[in-house]
């Protein structure tokens, strides 16, 4: 079996990272925000990886821990902004919560 | 005994910090006790100091006490000492003494105002401020108390500062004597680069033997002092502030401006009489300066309805007096009519404050009328007040102290028939104008029911000071009815004794008998006018309206210095307004109010926008990156 090239890791981080940030950027519904957002992250935990076995480092990994224990707590904390934000505007449209302007 | 002296000052600004400090939360009784009894106890300083002083006096002309030293630098010492003097004695006496009864007259009188703490610590810091000033052993401590009782004077005035008016008459009252103010620091900084000191008895002691008479230094000196004086004391041509000072409440009046602060300018030229010997010239304006003021304000205070006034222009004009006799070198009898002055001066303004209290606040004296039945003790009281000021021979204090300066102001070198007969002119109206006050006020219809707010706080005072305005002349008993001069006599320790140079005790009883007429006239003439004929006093009124109204208007000097001043500075700072400068500051302010308007626009509130925000800074900081 031979290894995955690097370049093929990469592309299919910056692919997965693109698919994120579109997601982010029109998405309005927050559930498919916080979704958006857990791709990217991942996009970048694998970025570290692919770099990590690429030299042959553990510390690639070790990030990807790190991310993953920030993602979840982001995603605990989104979730319950979410809700709060659902009880006050009755939806969960990003656009609905826009009273801080100006 | 006399080392205590420290306290007398001391217990008024003692009082006016516990009570700003503490005051919000004390009961009104506690205020009161606290703010009229620190005046009190003072008062019972005085009186064991007076006592004390009078027995050293044949040894000692003056007591000083070192303090602490105030600024220390090299070239310039300036200690925080008092200097007691029979001259400065007179005046911590009255001081204290009619103040503390102002204080207690107070208690009663501002009882249903607001801020009667505020009240009582601004008078006691002005106690405290007016003993400094007349205690102070050179001249800056004597400045330092000069504008702590401008800044008493503006808060008091502005008590009230609610109504607009009030504040209005504060600024002026603040700004017109500043004008005189400036001229005395100046004064005090020329006397300072002469005589490398600013202590008063060393400046007095040095001055002759420096300078001769009329040297310019002097004239220039004594120019800038007269022009703090005529500011503090109301004089021309910055006396338009008095009249409009009356909006404060009554018991300032009698004190701040009528007893104490308005003398201050009498007691600086007292004070520093060497100087004045020195600049024969200046002591002649001194003289003219008086006795144009005393015509002037008397034939204001002829015409005008308000009886509070009346009161002002009366007292621009009895200090105009004390300028004459100052002038003519008869220093004791400015000091002698000072403290009479402030005896039935302080008498009369309690008591139209009694009247005002008790219809309403009413100022109008037309619309009183007829009082002398419903108020009887404050009718006695304001007569014999009155009597005093109109000068009504031999029973009132006033005729003592009056008669003294117009018979220096006819028999000293620097005197002259011209000034004596400004202030026999003036003698005249001043019992005219006084008379129809008394007429208008308490006698013919009455129009008002009294409230009959009454208490002791208010009787007390107004009984003691009217017996103050009988008894207080019988310290001075002129040559041509006894010859016992006490009064003059403590104060010679100090001040020197005019020289007599025209007539004896003759021509001083001659001249007396004119001036006790021409009283005697004048309460006629006023009894003529508004208790026999009143219809007469109208026809005149109208005949007359043009002069009738330029006297109400005290000479139009408002008006002239609105146009002459006022105006102009207002015009010039208009177009200042506009000039390049501020256009570049105002140029500022305009762009980054315009780059907050462009900033603020970016703040949506969108979260999908600020995501936008973001990658486009990210991918513009990437590219930089990957093109460098």
């Amino acid at each position: 079996m031979t290894p995955i090239p690097m370049d093929h890791g990469l592309l299919l981080a910056a692919i997965l990272f693109a698919i994120g940030l579109t997601g982010a950027l029109f998405r309005r519904n927050l559930i498919f925000l916080l979704l958006s957002v857990e791709i990217m992250l991942n996009a970048a935990g694998l970025a570290f990886v692919v770099a990590g076995a690429r030299w042959g480092e553990p510390d690639g990994q070790v990030m990807f821990i790190f991310i993953l224990t920030m993602a979840s707590v982001e995603v605990a904390i989104g979730l319950a902004l979410i809700v709060r934000i659902y009880h006050i505007f009755k939806s969960i449209d990003s656009d609905s919560a826009d009273k801080m302007k100006g | 005994m006399l080392h205590l002296l420290w306290l007398i000052p001391a217990l008024p600004l003692a009082g006016f910090l516990i009570l700003s400090l503490l005051g919000a939360r004390m009961n009104k009784k506690l205020i009161a006790y606290i703010g009229a009894g620190s005046i009190g106890i003072s008062a019972l300083f005085v009186i064991l100091i007076s006592i004390r002083f009078l027995v050293l006096l044949p040894e000692e002309a003056g007591f000083n006490q070192l303090l602490w030293s105030w600024i220390n630098i090299p070239g310039l010492k300036i200690n925080a000492a008092l200097h007691l003097d029979a001259l400065s004695l007179v005046f911590i006496f009255v001081i204290t003494f009619v103040g503390f009864l102002i204080h207690l007259y107070s208690t009663a009188f501002m009882k249903e105002e607001e801020g009667y703490a505020r009240f009582f610590a601004y008078m006691n810091l002005f106690i405290g401020s007016m003993l400094t000033l007349v205690l102070a052993d050179n001249l800056l401590l004597l400045y330092l108390g000069w504008e702590g009782v401008g800044l008493c004077s503006y808060l008091l005035i502005g008590f009230w500062y609610k109504d607009a008016g009030n504040g209005y008459a504060a600024r002026k009252a603040f700004i017109v004597t500043r004008i005189g103010d400036t001229a005395m620091f100046i004064g005090l900084l020329l006397l300072f680069t002469s005589f490398n000191t600013l202590n008063i008895q060393e400046i007095m002691n040095k001055a002759p033997d420096m300078f001769t008479s009329g040297s310019p230094v002097i004239i220039a000196a004594t120019l800038l002092l007269l022009g703090g004086a005529v500011g503090k004391s109301a004089q021309l041509p910055l006396q338009t502030w008095l009249p409009d000072a009356m909006a404060g409440p009554s018991p300032v009046s009698a004190l701040i401006h009528a007893a104490t602060m308005v003398t201050a300018g009498v007691y600086l030229i007292a004070r520093t009489h060497v100087l004045f010997a020195l600049a024969p010239g200046v002591q002649l304006l001194v003289a003219i300066i008086g006795a144009a003021t005393l015509l002037l304000a008397g034939f204001s205070a002829l015409t005008q309805t308000d009886i509070k006034r009346v009161l002002a222009y009366s007292t621009i004009s009895q200090i105009g007096y004390m300028f004459l006799a100052l002038g003519v070198g008869a220093w004791s009898a400015a000091v002698f009519h000072f403290m009479i002055h402030a005896f039935f001066k302080a008498l009369l303004f309690l008591a139209a404050g009694v009247i005002i209290l008790n219809l309403h606040h009413e100022h109008n004296m037309f619309k009183m009328g007829g009082l002398r039945k419903s108020m009887p003790l404050t009718f006695w009281t304001f007569l014999i007040g009155a009597g005093s000021l109109a000068a009504l021979p031999l029973v009132t204090a006033g005729f003592y102290s009056k008669d003294f300066i117009l018979w220096q102001a006819w028999s000293t070198s620097q005197g002259s028939v011209w000034l004596w007969a400004a202030g026999l002119v003036g003698a005249f109206i001043t019992a005219i104008y006084t008379f129809r006050m008394v007429f208008i006020t308490f006698f013919g219809e009455s129009n008002n029911t009294p409230e009959g707010k009454y208490s002791l706080a208010m009787a007390i005072p107004l009984v003691t000071l009217a017996v103050l305005s009988v008894m207080g002349g019988f310290v001075e008993i002129p040559d041509t009815l006894g010859n016992w001069p006490a009064f003059s006599n403590l104060l010679h320790s100090m001040l020197p004794a005019p020289v007599n140079t025209a007539g004896g005790t003759g021509t001083e009883a001659i001249l007396q008998a004119i001036a006790a007429l021409i009283a005697l006239a004048g309460v006629w003439i006023a009894y003529h006018f508004y208790i026999r004929k009143p219809e007469l006093a109208n026809s005149l009124k109208t005949s007359w309206n043009g002069l009738h109204r330029y006297w109400y208007s005290g000479w139009g000097f408002d008006t002239l210095y609105q146009t002459l001043f006022i105006r102009p500075a207002v015009y010039l700072a208009n177009i200042d307004k506009k000039d390049f400068i501020d256009q570049i500051y105002n140029g500022i302010a305009a762009f980054s109010k315009f780059l907050n308007r462009m900033l603020s626009i970016t703040q949506t509130g969108r979260l999908r926008w600020y995501l936008a925000g973001i990658v486009a800074g990210a991918i513009i900081s990437f590219t930089l990156m990957l093109l460098t």
